[in-house]
């Protein structure tokens, strides 16, 4: 009797257990992951609005319809989005690499320097741009300040579409180009010093050395900064939102100047509680990064490597 | 030369035929790191100088760049103006929670993946790595109609459910004991006639140790971090830190010393754990494990 118990825990252990530990993970991805985002379709399809009571009517791609030919905020904020993209994700590419190839020396104190150029990454989004909307400042900001010291003129950073994207584009840079630095000076110690040697005896430049050895090498690490940096930048919200914090802090300036798509989202769904139209959105948003990711993608892998 | 990674299972030394001789750093290049060291302290730094200042200090010309004496009289006037001691007592449970639930989650789907047998096993090892890729925030109305539906909205547990394990964890976890795990340490157990789950207990767990700090580290600060869906799902009566710093810097006027005093408070946590074990993290980083 015993023995029979006791197998038959054996095989329970052997046969189920192992799932039974992999579930939790699965279970709630699917329940709080793959299921509101799936859902969102549904309701994007949907005219549904908090405020009108929790009534429901399916009005197929109307909210669609609407959001591509009839919805001037929407293009804004795409267009705002893409604009944001690029400025964010270039420079941390190119800054991260030039990081690397600092850091790719025989240092003293190397932790310490390491650390540093981590340290932006660690702090909060919602600390970070409360600090810079204070540097950007029109009146007292640091910034400001400076560029009076050298003659040029205060900018009105909020004010302008040009303006506020390099604003928030310099919290987004502060706060990755590090992340990525280090995982490019990871890979950057792994190439073998005899590829340098050869280069060298051919008469290469260090800056020939670097387009030509470095950054060929390190391609797979660039692509998958690249895709991550692309999918981050492309829902940027926190930066936007904290700008220019208070009561319309959701349109992203006083002309839209800002807002993007993901606060567009965050506008209908949270501050107008329009879910049908949010969720819209939401999937609108989601295609447009997996084209632009796509495009990064290939973009990235044309880096040549002879 | 091998890099900071002593928690984490050590790189075979590079080949003596390539080893690397690195250039020797000129004084160029240390100029140029502490201009970049600079830049990236300086937002931090000033946050700290502008809560250590009086609030009229704020709009002086030129601006003041060193620390004053009013730190202490700016963060009691935090504390007293706003919810700030609830925020930070709820973040302390959302974070702590989130991060202990993390690391026991992952070392257990983690070590069945690396060290037991079962049909699927790599297919659904590539599933959880695939489920990183979902852009699930973009799924964040239905959530938020489930939290209202639960009753949740408003809750901790809204934030803290969500975040109970990861697949970047489990992951994590996995890559670590399959390379620093060997299997006869788990013989010796089986031999003995233990269950998996007392393996899991008495010898993987013990095992797991440098990593699962590593894991738990990353996590807290990421909890701690973390402001969409808390932002989201909570109300400004039942604030986290960071939707707190969002309240406060949304009054109708803004006293700049106060917001940035709480966010310099609310900061102190996150670079405590990376002053301490910034090694550690940096080293995780660059073996490409940890995702920001």
């Amino acid at each position: 009797m015993k023995t029979d118990w006791r197998e038959r825990r054996h095989r329970w252990d052997t046969r189920y257990a192992p799932y039974a530990y992999i579930a939790p993970y699965f279970l709630l991805f699917a329940v709080f992951g793959l299921f509101p985002l799936l859902y969102t379709a549904w309701v994007s399809l949907q005219d549904r609005n908090l405020l009108d009571g929790d009534a429901a009517t399916f009005i197929g791609v109307d909210n669609y319809v609407q959001l591509l030919t009839a919805d001037p905020y929407f293009w804004n904020a795409m267009g705002n989005t893409l604009s944001l993209w690029l400025l964010t994700t270039v420079p941390q590419i190119l800054f991260a690499l030039g990081i690397a190839q600092l850091l790719n020396r025989r240092l003293r104190g190397r932790t310490f320097f390491r650390m540093g150029v981590l340290l932006p990454n660690i702090t909060s989004v919602a600390a970070v741009t409360i600090i810079f909307a204070q540097l950007f400042g029109r009146d007292f900001g640091l910034i400001n300040w400076v560029l009076e010291l050298f003659g040029a003129g205060r900018i009105d950073w909020q004010a302008g579409t040009g303006s506020s994207h390099t604003a928030i584009a310099a919290m987004v840079v502060w706060r990755w180009t590090g992340y990525h630095a280090l995982i490019f000076l990871a890979s950057m110690q792994a190439i073998p010093t005899s590829v340098y040697e050869a280069a060298r005896l051919d008469g290469a430049t260090s800056w020939q050395q670097f387009w030509r050895i470095t950054v060929p090498m390190l391609r797979p690490q660039i692509i998958f900064s690249t895709v991550i940096a692309t999918a981050g930048n492309m829902r940027l919200l926190a930066e936007p939102l904290l700008f220019n914090p208070g009561a319309g802090a959701a349109t992203g300036g006083s002309d839209r100047q800002f807002q993007t798509a993901a606060l567009y989202l965050y506008e209908q769904g949270f501050a107008k509680f329009d879910f049908g139209y949010a969720s819209a959105i939401a999937w609108l948003l989601l295609i447009a990064t997996v084209a632009i990711t796509g495009l990064s993608y290939l973009a990235a892998r044309r880096i040549r490597t002879d | 030369m091998t890099t900071v990674l002593e928690p984490l299972a050590p790189q075979a030394p590079a080949p003596s035929g390539r080893r690397r001789a690195l250039r020797m750093p000129g004084p160029w290049t240390y100029a140029a790191l502490i201009a970049v060291l600079a830049g990236s302290a300086f937002p931090v730094y000033w946050s700290l100088v502008v809560s250590s200042q009086t609030p009229d200090s704020v709009s002086s010309v030129p601006p003041v760049l060193v620390p004053g004496g009013n730190l202490f009289a700016n963060i009691s006037r935090v504390f007293d103006q706003s919810d700030f001691a609830l925020a930070m007592m709820n973040s302390l449970i959302v974070s702590g929670t989130i991060t202990l639930s993390v690391v026991f989650f992952s070392t257990l789907a983690g070590f069945a993946f690396a060290k037991l047998r079962f049909r699927g096993r790599s297919a659904l090892m590539l599933l959880v790595v695939a489920t990183q890729a979902v852009p699930t925030e973009l799924g964040v109305i239905p959530l938020y109609m489930m939290m209202s539906d639960f009753g949740w909205a408003g809750e901790l547990h809204a934030v803290i459910v969500p975040g109970l394990v990861t697949a970047f964890g489990v992951f994590f976890m996995r890559q670590y004991f399959e390379r620093a795990v060997p299997d006869e340490l788990l013989e010796a157990g089986r031999m003995d006639g233990c269950s998996s789950l007392r393996l899991y207990w008495h010898v993987v767990l013990p095992a797991a140790r440098p990593a699962a700090a590593v894991l738990g580290l990353f996590t807290f600060m990421q909890a701690w971090n973390d402001f969409f869906w808390p932002l989201v799902v909570l109300t400004p009566e039942n604030p986290t830190v960071q939707t707190a710093l969002n309240t406060l810097a949304s009054g109708y006027t803004t006293d700049y010393t106060l917001v940035l005093t709480a966010a310099t408070i609310g900061t102190v946590p996150v670079l405590a754990v990376f002053l301490l074990f910034g090694r550690q993290i940096v080293g995780g980083i660059m073996q490409g494990a940890l995702k920001g």
